[in-house]
């Protein structure tokens, strides 16, 4: 093993997590691209980093590849130190570009052998290796085709079946799906998922999409300028945000944010937020009174979008979904009460934003 | 209905008598050409004084003779030998030092390899005419006067910054992503360069290639200058030199020199005129 070749460690502990990062920093001249992040992931696991465009996403995976230098800081992976001088091809991962990144000089059998050449596999294991990667993703009548005569889900799924064939310690897929049309990706979504489990591999994944991420996430790692806000599973991010960015970035419509006083901002769900006669007797109901600008006929849900008519008015308008089996009226213009149970009500400090215990 | 048809047949018309004008414009010369070098002397040089003769047909039987001279009575072969050897080494050279030259221009060099890529296209701007003068006493201290050897040296000068800058737009048309995912295949930056990129700048090496032996071919300022023996010229000098003599010009076998060699690299060109093509619009094409 490599980790043989390297000095004792002296100083450093080995990393728990299978691929693990710690302070690590990227500078951009002045843009801080990534900014002292500490992940950790396990092994097996399949981690989402969720953020908007330019949060650094793309750069953090592109130092665990081993593309961009970081400015600062530690990578683990498989407990063997890799951020000072290992190259990419010695970091035993795959990764899946945006752009798919396939040589377009090469067939797709080209394409899909092309690492394990790099590992001089022999010619009969080679073969056999890339038939099994291609029938993992149904391209076994594509072998002969080039990039240019295959469709966008092809070049995805041949993408995958390169980075699938030579049995990495780590996936690192950065949006691959989104060049894909909405029906394909839910679809790919799933499979990818489904491969992911049976192969055991660990995955980190690369979205803007939260859909994507909640989807496909064992845990999810949300981000924004540089930094890692929240990690945690899905159910975790969505239902105790950490602070006001992740509560209003996961979920859509966004978790409603009203001005409690000045110390104090509450946040609730729109799906939370639901005419006051729906609760019946329940006891623990915060109640509301909510002037109705605008209603949205959404199939499943209607939005209602308004404003509070209370001491604490928001400016920010405030969205109830209400699902289509409640059929209490819902008129523009009109005053109703609606209620939220007290224990879906999210507590953030105004200045900060971040998340803090129920007054009282 | 009608009027619309009519508009499209004068467009149609429009575009046809654009094409015909603009291929006879570019035929017209090999036509002369071709004419010249088959034509007997009595048909060649009496337009000038009778108006009754029409110059742009046979109106003797066509002839070899001028051909024959051109053979028998100058050393033409050897300068095409001459010219063969000379392109043959520019083109080597040049290719070993423009495309490693160009590659690192477009990767390695990040802003500033545009900027020196601009700078060496501006030395290629600078005339030959000018330079002679210094590249003569470079020549003469190397003692290389009068041989293959001086051409083979200075030819790489101005072939060398063009096709740098060439293979620069062709390199930059190559994906990063490509390279990138290539290093996490398993591959060093050199294996990459050899098996990913090399094969997709092959229409740009193409194109090195036709550029600097045309260039090469086309040459006269530093063959005129270097060269004084004419078993040692080239074509484009030998054939001027040994075929004008005095103010006597043998039009005929002027001629045929050039058909003849021009017709290799009209064949060469239009058997590569796709690659060609998509070399010189590689920047505007995506993968
Ligand atoms: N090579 C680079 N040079 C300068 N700035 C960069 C470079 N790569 C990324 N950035 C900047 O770093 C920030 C994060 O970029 P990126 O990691 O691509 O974000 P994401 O993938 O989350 O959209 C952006 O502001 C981007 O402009
Ligand atoms: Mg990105």
């Amino acid at each position: 093993m490599a980790t043989l070749t390297q000095p004792p460690a002296t100083e450093e502990p080995t990393a728990l997590g299978y691929v693990e990062t710690r302070g690590l920093s990227k500078h951009f001249g002045d843009v801080r691209a990534v900014d002292g992040v500490d992940l950790c992931v396990m092994e097996g696991e399949f981690v989402v980093l969720l953020g908007p465009s330019g949060c650094g996403k793309t750069t953090l995976m592109r130092m665990i590849a081993g593309l961009e230098k970081p400015t600062a800081g530690e990578i683990y992976i498989a407990g063997e130190r890799v951020d000072d001088d290992v190259p990419p091809r010695a970091r035993g991962i795959a990764m899946v570009f945006q752009s798919y990144a396939l040589y377009p000089h090469k067939t797709a059998f080209q394409n899909i052998a092309f690492p394990l050449e790099a590992a001089q596999v022999e010619r009969s294991t080679l073969r056999r290796k890339v038939q099994w990667a291609a029938a993992l993703f149904g391209l076994d009548r594509l072998l002969d085709r080039r990039p240019r005569q295959l469709s966008g889900g092809e070049r995805q799924r041949v993408a995958l079946a390169r980075a699938v064939v030579r049995d990495p310690k780590v996936f690192l897929l950065d949006e691959p799906l989104s060049n894909l049309d909405a029906k394909l990706r839910a679809m790919a979504r799933f499979e990818l998922k489904q491969l992911q489990r049976q192969l055991g591999t660990t995955t980190i994944y690369v979205t803007h999409d939260q859909v994507e991420a909640m989807g496909l996430g064992d845990r999810i790692a949300v981000m924004d300028k540089g930094k890692i806000r929240q990690i945690g599973t899905p159910r975790d991010v969505y239902d105790n945000p950490a602070d006001t960015f992740v509560a209003t970035f996961l979920g859509s419509p966004p978790m409603n944010l009203v001005e409690q006083d000045e110390h104090t901002l509450v946040g609730f769900r729109p799906e939370h937020f639901l005419p006051r006669e729906v609760f019946g007797e329940e006891p623990d109901l915060v109640t509301f009174r909510l002037r109705v600008r605008e209603v949205e006929y959404l199939g499943s849900d209607r939005l209602a979008y308004g404003y509070l008519e209370e001491e604490r008015r928001s400016d920010q308008p405030v969205i109830a979904a209400v699902p289509i089996t409640i059929t209490a009226p819902l008129a523009e213009g009109e005053v109703y009460e609606f209620a939220v149970r007290r224990r879906d009500l999210r507590f953030f400090d105004a200045r900060t934003g971040l998340r803090k215990p129920a007054p009282r | 209905m009608s009027g619309r048809a009519a508009v499209r047949v004068a467009k149609r018309a429009a575009l046809y008598t654009a094409a015909v004008a603009f291929t006879v414009f570019a035929v017209f010369p090999f036509y002369w050409m071709f004419l010249t070098a088959f034509k007997q002397n009595r048909d060649l040089y009496v337009g000038a004084t009778n108006l009754q003769h029409v110059p742009w047909i046979f109106n003797d039987p066509p002839t070899l003779d001028h051909v024959r001279l051109l053979f028998f009575n100058t050393p033409y072969l050897v300068w095409v030998k001459n010219t063969a050897l000379v392109g043959a080494a520019v083109v080597a050279i040049t290719l070993v030092v423009a495309v490693p030259a160009g590659y690192s221009l477009a990767r390695l060099a990040g802003r500033w390899g545009e900027r020196l890529g601009i700078g060496i296209f501006l030395t290629y701007l600078v005339p030959p005419t000018l330079l002679f003068i210094p590249f003569a006493r470079v020549i003469s201290v190397l003692g290389l006067q009068n041989q293959l050897g001086a051409l083979v040296l200075v030819y790489p000068t101005f072939t060398i910054p063009f096709c740098t800058w060439l293979m620069m737009g062709f390199f930059r048309a190559v994906p990063r992503d490509l390279e990138e995912q290539a290093m996490i295949d398993g591959y060093s930056r050199l294996a990459v360069i050899g098996k990913v990129v090399l094969p997709l700048a092959v229409p740009g090496m193409l194109t090195v290639v036709i550029f600097a032996f045309t260039l090469v071919l086309q040459e006269f300022v530093y063959a005129l200058t270097f060269i004084s023996q004419v078993e040692r010229m080239t074509l484009s000098l030998g054939v001027p030199v040994a075929l004008v003599r005095g103010d006597v010009f043998y039009w005929g076998s002027l001629m045929a020199a050039c058909l003849i060699t021009s017709l290799p690299i009209a064949v060469l060109y239009s058997s590569f005129i796709d690659r060609f093509i998509a070399g010189l619009t590689a920047g505007a094409v995506k993968g």
